[in-house]
């Protein structure tokens, strides 16, 4: 079968790619566009280690098919500093030593992010749910939360 | 030596390979390429035991874009009747484990691997490679392994006279136990069982080799150990090591289950077929079927006391699931679960069962939390049938500075009594409980290792400093390292950078494991740090024509003291090293030893759960871990041991099992049915570090990463009891048990 052709923008910048029809975005991610920050570590969207945000949505890009981003927007833990400078999450992230062997991380940023887009004030409880599916097996949580919660709390009183 | 100030050591810093890691631009294992790469991939067993008739790999080679088909041809074989040590792993199974010959042990066992030009044509390859089996009869649980007319899986392995899947035992004695027991006023024996549970890394294995035209090898793979990766990889291909180099990629997780080799060989293997660059990387089914889970187990454990809470006896008799080839930690099991203890008398016996389940790998403290786990619910029952309260009766029988331990060692200045001191007078022991909430208590102890580790320690020419040592960072210990520099070099911690060797650039390091990364590595890099020093010292009296012995280096600064004190103006260390071509060139020192004097952790944890009455689910209130770390060195990331090893006994006490079909075959390798806990199942885990510093650390590091997964199942077991009124007398303790024991089915 003939490949694909997709045009779509991730971070910010127009990017073209051809795929197979079964390819998965983060196969494409990860393989043609050396986006290795998305990790796969299941494959089956039960981890949240392929994180990135589509059209504003959190989704794991393990399943959705590198088709599927025909003419949307995509933003993937590359895209998250600016100008080389770190997005608080990530800044806080390393202040509150929120990982360890760093494999979950970008998965954690990314719907972390999503979050505060979503939710700028969220409480424990709907921060432990939402991030429910991100596993972490190094740091048992406890740390991602804190820094989850303090960036909700700086941006409070920045705001 | 330096004053230790304690500017640096302390401090929760930020790491030097963070910026990398929270950008996605660290470089882990698979996510490396090279021009002209191509992919492997692994044909595995579908039956749990067979022998191997026959493999036809000819359709697999002829299909377009396959490159090279291997199987244990292809593989160094190690003749059964010799045992070859790297470690305590025997190549003897690590040869067999990699690739399958003659008989497939498992579900999962490797038999064969193609390298071709897509990952999917390498796939599509092994599916036509035909393999004749003839099935054998198998045996997945211990029961079934050692009843007497159990399927054998090795012929030559003998126990009692006979063929056996008995494969080893370990014993260590104390006392005599008979008369021990004699003088008890309680005795409780009891039967416990837990599951096999995965490591749970999240990082998959994966491997990138390169083998060039002259026959030298470059493998970049994430592991515990890039000099485990090479000796074995040489041992298992023929390639000797001076010609392997082992590029260590940043590690996603191992926890004990990197500390062995499962692709590597292959790739390097193909690689030298091909002439090209061979990728492979493991999908989580098969990370789950096949890479190391911990044993399961079952064990008998037996306490006698008197009524003022004196121990008088204790015996442990421990059956561990080792998988399909010896090397259960037993060890473990036996040696640490009565460590806590000052026992007159005492016995633990531990026997490593070969089974058709895949081999097990360390995991944290591996076998202690086994060991731990019917111990420390024994000691719950006893502390109720005597009234008195759990901790007490611990501190009433703390092993202190001084107490045999009944594997053998007498201890050294310890702070076992601090954590349970801690624990009693902890808020968490002392707040009121909820209705169906329950509370719970338990103490674990690990060795710790030393072992051999190096160090190069380098000034730049702008006079800041890069140090290398050679054990893969699993979870903070660079940034330890740059603390303790800095403390020792009296410098600013960011004008130091720590990275990880490959085996090519630092001298010989042992594994990442045994928590002995920052004990070994703290050891050497202190005395790196103090021949550096001494360097410096010598270039300043160089350019002041004076004699060295009248030195002082302070905070950064070669200062001249005694009688030239004040005749000089300081010289930084930018300054040296503005001047080291003048003055003998450049300025660095490396270290090697094998370290000594890695001292035992012990812990002590508080748990609250609440059990749902209605639907048997089990949920942790509140939990807070008690360690006595020796120093904290970075107390953020030694706090984040303690929380992530109690999050994965969490798992272990109440979700995680390994759940094998009537067909023998994994039954759930996806994390959706292999449950580990995730955010929503966990509240914050408190935790109190002790310091009762090792007398033989110059910084008084203990380890610290494996004690935190010792309590935690018993912990959560005496809980639950607490909150329900009965036990639970094996793991995991899933919503369909619990609900059972509730009805008292
Ligand atoms: S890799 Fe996509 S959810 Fe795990
Ligand atoms: S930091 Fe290792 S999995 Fe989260």
């Amino acid at each position: 079968m003939a490949k694909i052709q997709v045009s779509t923008n991730i971070n910010n910048e127009s990017v073209e790619y051809l795929c197979e029809p079964h390819d998965t975005m983060l196969s494409v991610l990860r393989n043609q566009l050396d986006l290795t920050g998305s990790k796969e570590s299941c494959g089956s969207g039960d981890c949240g280690s392929c994180s990135v945000i589509l059209d504003g949505e959190l989704v794991c890009s393990c399943l959705m098919l590198a088709a599927e981003a025909e003419g949307s927007k995509l933003e993937t833990i590359e895209g998250m500093s600016e100008g080389g400078k770190l997005h608080a999450l990530q800044q806080k992230f390393l202040e509150k030593a929120a990982l360890q062997c760093g494999i979950c991380t970008p998965g954690f940023l990314m719907a972390s992010k999503a979050l505060l887009d979503h939710n700028p004030t969220p409480t424990e409880t709907e921060v432990r749910f939402w991030l429910a599916g991100n596993l972490c097996r190094c740091t048992g949580y406890d740390k991602i939360v804190k820094a989850v919660l303090e960036v909700a709390d700086d941006m409070k009183e920045s705001a | 030596m330096n004053e230790i100030s304690n500017k640096w050591i302390g401090k929760n810093t930020v790491r030097p390979d963070g910026a990398e890691k929270v950008t996605g631009r660290a470089q882990y294992s698979s996510d490396t390429t090279m021009p002209g790469m191509i992919w492997g991939h692994v044909l595995r067993s579908p039956h749990p035991h067979a022998k191997i008739i026959s493999i036809n790999t000819k359709k697999a080679e002829a299909l377009e874009g396959v490159k090279s088909v291997i199987t244990s041809k292809d593989i160094v074989d190690f003749p059964l009747d010799k045992p070859v040590m790297l470690g305590i792993q025997d190549m003897r199974w690590m040869c067999r484990n990699i690739m399958a010959r003659d008989k497939v042990l498992f579900h999962g066992h490797p038999l064969a691997a193609v390298a071709a030009t897509t990952e999917a044509i390498a796939e599509k390859a092994c599916n036509l490679i035909e393999v004749e089996y003839e099935i054998l009869p198998w045996a997945i649980d211990i029961e079934d392994a050692i009843k007497d007319d159990a399927p054998i899986l090795h012929d030559h392995i003998h126990f009692d006279g006979k063929p056996s899947n008995i494969a080893g035992t370990l014993e260590h004695k104390k006392g005599d136990i008979e008369e021990g027991f004699e003088k008890a006023d309680v005795i409780i024996e009891r039967d416990f069982k837990t599951e096999a549970v995965h490591q749970g890394y999240l990082e998959t294995h994966s491997c990138l080799v390169s083998v060039a035209a002259d026959g030298r090898a470059t493998i970049w793979s994430s592991s515990q150990g890039q000099f485990m990766v090479r000796a074995m990889t040489s041992f298992l291909t023929g390639i000797p090591q001076s010609n392997i180099r082992a590029i260590p990629a940043e590690i996603g997780g191992g926890f004990g289950g990197k500390t062995i080799v499962y692709l590597e060989p292959l790739a390097t293997v193909m690689s030298q077929k091909t002439g090209r660059p061979v990728k492979i990387v493991m999908n989580r089914e098969d990370t789950m079927r096949a890479s190391g889970p911990t044993s399961g187990s079952k064990s008998k454990i037996k306490i006698g006391a008197t009524k003022d809470g004196k121990i008088v006896a204790a015996q442990g008799i421990y059956y561990l699931q080792a998988g399909a080839f010896p090397g259960s930690p037993i060890r473990g099991a036996a040696g640490c679960s009565l460590a806590p203890y000052d026992i007159p008398n005492a016995h633990t016996f531990g026997y490593d069962v070969v089974s058709n389940r895949s081999k097990v790998a360390a995991y944290r403290a591996p076998g202690a939390p086994i060991g731990a786990y019917g111990v420390e619910c024994v000691l719950d029952e006893i502390a109720e049938s005597l009234k008195i309260c759990p901790l007490e009766l611990r501190k009433i029988n703390a092993a202190k500075e001084g107490t045999k331990a009944v594997h053998g060692p007498v201890f050294p200045k310890m702070g076992y009594i601090e954590t349970l001191d801690a624990a009693i007078n902890h808020p968490h022991y002392k707040a009121p409980l909820g209705k169906h909430q329950g509370r719970g208590v338990a103490s674990g102890f690990w060795f710790n290792a030393g072992g051999e580790s190096s160090a190069q320690l380098n000034i730049t020419e702008d006079g800041n400093v890069v140090v290398t040592t050679g054990h893969p960072d699993v979870g903070g210990s660079r940034a330890s390292i740059a603390n303790i520099t800095a403390e020792l070099l009296g410098i600013n911690h960011d004008r130091v950078s720590v990275l990880i060797g490959d085996t090519a650039t630092i001298g010989y390091s042992n594994l990442t494991g045994g928590s002995r990364v920052l004990f070994a590595s703290a050891l050497v890099v202190t005395e790196s740090a103090q021949i550096v020093i001494n360097q410096l010292k010598q270039r300043a009296a160089k350019i002041w024509g004076i004699d060295e012995d009248a030195i002082d280096w302070e905070n950064g600064e070669a200062r001249p003291a005694g009688d030239n004190a004040g005749k000089f103006a300081p010289l930084t260390l930018a300054e040296i090293a503005d001047k080291a071509t003048a003055t003998g060139g450049p300025i660095g020192a490396g270290y090697q030893v094998n370290t000594e004097g890695a001292e035992g952790g012990f812990a002590t944890h508080i748990c609250d759960v609440e059990v749902d009455m209605d639907l048997g689910i089990v949920r942790v209130k509140r939990y807070t871990s008690i360690q006595d770390v020796g120093k904290a060195i970075h107390p953020d990331y030694v706090e984040g041991q303690l929380q992530g090893g109690c999050a994965q006994g969490i798992g272990w006490a109440l979700s995680e099992e390994y759940i094998y079909n009537k067909d023998g075959h994994l039954d759930n390798t996806g994390f959706l049915d292999y449950r580990m806990p995730v955010c929503s199942d966990l509240p914050m885990l408190d935790t109190v570090i002790i310091e009762v510093p090792n007398p033989k650390h110059p910084q008084g590091v203990r380890g610290v990463g494996e004690v935190p997964l010792v309590p935690p199942l018993a912990a959560i077991s005496n809980a639950v009891y607490q909150a329900i009124g009965k036990r639970s007398y094996s793991l995991p303790m899933s919503p369909p048990k619990v609900l059972k024991i509730i009805e008292g089915s």
